[in-house]
């Protein structure tokens, strides 16, 4: 075993360096959760700050944040083991750890803020089909009612009333969510690679510019299979939005890297090296160039010049797709990064990904099915349109 | 009750019964928790206190070094200037537990040196610079440290 792992190191490592702890399914985590928290913030656009443009997504946000969310903790599960033991994280709170209080932060945002917001927001769908459904359908659609059939204006005015209150109280939830999977990272006093309080908050950009994007493909990708029209000033201000997004977070993560250049610590040198020769594909070309300058510079066209409706939606597809790979390559970075160099600064191991096996490529590919397949359902149950627009 | 009273308790009937399934789940956990937790967590730390007295309840095999003075004063006086004074009896011949309550039953091993020393003393680039080491294969050629070496006083 230690000969097969020797043989992909260079220079010198301590032994518990050689082999990777933390796997692709640690990269997923983080961006998942990541997905959910920027998915909830664009639905919050809408509701707290009024975008009118924004509403048609505003359903379709919510449900994609609760089918990731629902996947999120399972890479953790997966990669630990032993998934009947996270119930002792709540029965037995460790509350000098992180990792532990993060299954409070997330319990509250599923429970308290998502749950319910989805439920108030969609409770007339859910009584007129009660009413209009029959046999088993009927059952399920009145339990989700709670039983109770009363959708009068009035019960409907202080649902919207008490969902405003939660989307105030969600925002800053969100952030809880997201910057706290930063602060995991960030608070790592030990490795120099994630160990800065830029970390928190370089992971709340990235995470609302990933939700955004994804919701703003996710509307486009379901609007032609359901052939309704997409509404060319929602994906406009979405792509607005997710290249504003996209600046602040591509600043604060260049400020992280201009402040390492030059305080250029101890760290510094092995840091740059691995970021030259081990990260350079990850990191520079499919992170920086083709993952955060490429989508910026296209989303930036439609800002600068008189395009066809056909040409944006290309560029925002483009753009779209090219931001939730350049977020994952970031999170890739993040996570595996910072377990390629050697403590010692003197030397760099590699990551080998199995493939069918428990953390491999395949249980990490099934992992980010499921969360489509989740919301599938959840389409299904609770439609997001809002109104017929159907074309045919 | 007027009228707009009925008719707040009739529009937020389902909120009441929202926020009774929240209660429940509360209670429940309050009650998994009660069902739960092993008796005695979290009353010196993060685990189980009666963990303590089970693993004392666990057989001792360790004597400790004061018990191995008691009849070996000559091994005491040996090391007591050399630089394995700090070392304990049993980090080398093992736990005597067994030999100190009965040493007609039990005898004590008298370990391999050369097996034994190399495994703190064989030249190795994270050892600290003002360790003792030596390449085992240069220095004696395969021969027992002992040979030359006195393990409990081993300077020449």
């Amino acid at each position: 075993m230690e000969e097969t792992l020797l043989a992909h190191v260079q220079g010198f490592m301590y032994p518990n360096e050689m082999e990777l702890q933390w796997s692709v399914l640690i990269v997923l985590y983080p961006f998942i959760t990541g997905l959910v928290a920027g998915a909830f913030i664009l639905a919050s656009l809408e509701r707290v700050f009024k975008v009118e443009a924004v509403t048609p997504t505003y359903r379709l946000a919510l449900l994609t944040a609760l089918a990731f969310l629902l996947v999120a903790p399972l890479p953790l599960q997966l990669h630990l083991g032993h998934p009947e033991r996270s119930i002792q994280m709540y029965l037995t709170p460790h509350t000098q750890s992180a990792m532990a209080m993060f299954g409070f932060v997330y319990l509250w945002y599923l429970m308290a803020v998502l749950v319910l917001e989805i439920w108030l927001d969609y409770r007339k769908d859910i009584v007129l089909a009660a009413r209009s459904s029959t046999g088993l359908k009927q059952k399920l659609y009145k339990a989700m009612s709670l039983g109770i059939d009363n959708i009068s204006p009035e019960s409907l005015r202080i649902d919207d009333k008490v969902g405003r209150f939660l989307t105030i109280i969600g925002i800053p939830s969100a952030f809880l969510l997201h910057g706290y999977v930063g602060f995991i990272f960030g608070s790592i006093k030990a490795n120099p690679w994630w160990s800065t309080p830029l970390m928190p908050i370089v992971f709340l950009f990235s995470a609302i510019v990933s939700g955004i994007a994804l919701v703003m493909l996710m509307y486009m990708v379901v609007s032609w299979f359901t052939r309704r029209e997409i509404s060319m000033e929602c994906v406009d201000t979405i792509g607005r939005y997710l290249m504003y997004a996209f600046i602040i977070d591509f600043t604060l993560e260049m400020l992280d890297l201009i402040h390492r250049m030059y305080e250029a610590d101890e760290s510094f040198k092995s840091l740059d090296f691995m970021v030259q020769t081990k990260l350079f594909t990850s990191q520079i070309l499919v992170q920086i160039i083709f993952g955060t300058l490429v989508p910026i510079g296209l989303l930036a066209l439609p800002q600068l010049l008189k395009l066809s409706e056909q040409a944006r939606k290309g560029i925002y597809l483009l753009a779209g797709s090219l931001t939730l790979i350049g977020i994952f390559a970031m999170r890739w970075n993040v996570v595996i990064g910072g377990q390629l160099f050697s403590k010692s600064f003197l030397g760099y191991t590699t990551y080998k990904m199995g493939f069918a096996t428990r953390e491999g490529l395949l249980p990490a590919i099934i992992l980010l099915v499921l969360p489509f397949a989740i919301l599938w359902v959840l389409v299904k149950l609770l439609p997001p349109w809002q109104d017929d627009t159907a074309k045919a | 009750m007027s009228d707009d009273d009925k008719g707040l308790f009739q529009n937020t009937r389902h909120l009441v019964r929202m926020a009774g399934i929240f209660a429940a789940g509360i209670v429940a956990f309050v009650g998994m928790r009660m069902l739960l937790v092993p008796e005695g967590f979290g009353r010196y730390g993060h685990y189980r206190a009666p963990a303590i007295g089970d693993n004392m309840k666990k057989p001792i095999s360790y004597a400790g070094r004061d018990a191995c003075a008691e009849c070996h004063a000559d091994v005491v006086e040996a090391r007591k200037a050399s630089k394995h004074v700090g070392i304990g009896c049993e980090a080398c011949h093992g736990a005597l537990a067994l030999h100190t309550s009965d040493p007609a039953k039990s005898k004590a091993v008298k370990p391999k040196a050369a097996q034994l020393c190399p495994a703190c003393h064989e030249q190795n680039v994270a050892r600290p610079k003002w360790f003792k080491q030596v390449n085992g294969a240069e220095h004696s050629g395969g021969e027992a440290c002992d040979s030359c070496h006195a393990p409990h006083a081993p300077e020449l």
